[in-house]
């Protein structure tokens, strides 16, 4: 069952959704390298969200992504004075 | 209410829309709505509801209009720059539809006023695009049990989201502001005119929906969306139980005015 731990299929692939869009990931990942690999070049202006739960920052490099994992970069929008 | 012959021929576009009806324009000309900015995203709130109909049009603002506002705020005109803007837009509501009743607060949204400000109000429309204040508006509505609509845009994005006491609010996203030095400046940030547009009318179409009843609101949702590609997209969202101001154990428990980023675009009139 636990997924985290065994993923690696034959082809050592697992798949998330990243903003709605699937993403293969070809090893395991952690939060953290998810959104380097996304290039995400402001993380600060970034809210996580995984499976719909907001994610601390703190927990970004401890949290490794299982198959089938949800993860939505919420952007924080504004700025300047509009 | 008893809507004059006038009122009914001018509201009648609402008024023949079965989910509305005459029912649902007592509502709207019942409501209380206040708006939190009378910049990009009020001016199009300000001035749909204002044509809608809506009773009471709370505007707070404390700027004047200058003229690099023009390029998006369609409720200022030419004529109003270096004008209060919420002069400038009780003026144009006032000629676009006499029925609306305008109270303006020429000043800053903070943790002193906040309170006692939205309690007169149905509903709140975030309006504003500074994060001090988006947090301030969010926290005054979740202690004060009063739904609002939030709204923020930069460059060619847009992102919304309608709170209602019980469902996820902003900081259950989005736990504590950015730091200021993240925030884009004025002079990095620039936003497409139409992008301001096709928020505010968006979160009009909510107010609307919320004095009315009808429909679903954008509750437990956030929208966003990119006009360079047109692609709209809402994320599922829920009550957090780790939300400072709303899940189970708070430490937000009043207002709190937050650093402001600096903004220091030289053609800026502060003063
Ligand atoms: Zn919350």
């Amino acid at each position: 069952m636990d997924k985290t731990h065994s993923a690696k299929s034959p082809s050592g692939d697992l798949g998330v959704t990243v903003n709605g869009k699937s993403q293969e990931l070809h090893k395991p990942v952690s939060l953290a390298e998810l959104i380097a690999l996304n290039n995400i070049t402001q993380p600060d202006m970034v809210s996580v969200q995984l499976n719909g739960e907001f994610v601390y920052k703190e927990d970004y490099a401890s949290i490794t992504l299982k198959d089938g994992d949800e993860v939505d970069f919420l952007y924080f929008m504004g700025g300047g004075n509009l | 209410m008893d809507f004059s012959e006038d009122q009914i021929i001018r509201y009648s576009r609402h008024i023949l829309l079965q989910d509305v009806g005459v029912e649902g324009q007592e509502k709207i000309s019942n409501g209380k709505v206040l708006v939190v900015g009378a910049g990009g995203l009020g001016a199009p709130v300000a001035f749909y509801l204002a044509a809608a109909g809506v009773g009471t049009i709370g505007i707070i603002d404390g700027d004047v209009v200058d003229l690099s506002n023009l390029q998006r705020q369609i409720i200022h005109f030419t004529e109003d720059v270096n004008k209060p803007k919420v002069i400038s837009a009780k003026e144009k509501i006032n000629r676009l539809n006499p029925d609306v009743n305008v109270i303006t607060y020429q000043e800053l949204l903070t943790s002193e006023n906040a309170l006692a400000i939205i309690e007169d109000y149905d509903f709140i429309v975030d309006g504003t695009d500074n994060f001090p204040v988006k947090f301030l508006i969010n926290d005054a509505c979740v202690i004060a049990g009063k739904p609002f609509s939030h709204g923020g845009i930069l460059r060619f994005d847009g992102q919304t989201m309608t709170y209602v006491p019980g469902t996820a609010c902003y900081r259950c996203l989005f736990h504590s502001p950015p730091p200021p030095n993240a925030v884009p400046t004025c002079s990095q940030a620039g936003v497409l005119g139409a992008v301001a547009g096709m928020l505010g009318t968006i979160q009009a179409a909510e107010t609307l929906k919320y004095l009315t009843g009808v429909g679903e609101l954008l509750t437990n949702r956030l929208l966003s969306f990119n006009a360079k590609t047109m692609d709209f997209r809402t994320v599922g969202t829920r009550p957090s139980a780790k939300c400072p101001v709303c899940g189970s154990h708070p430490t937000v428990t009043q207002l709190i005015d937050y650093e402001q980023a600096v903004c220091d675009i030289s053609n800026r009139k502060k003063h």
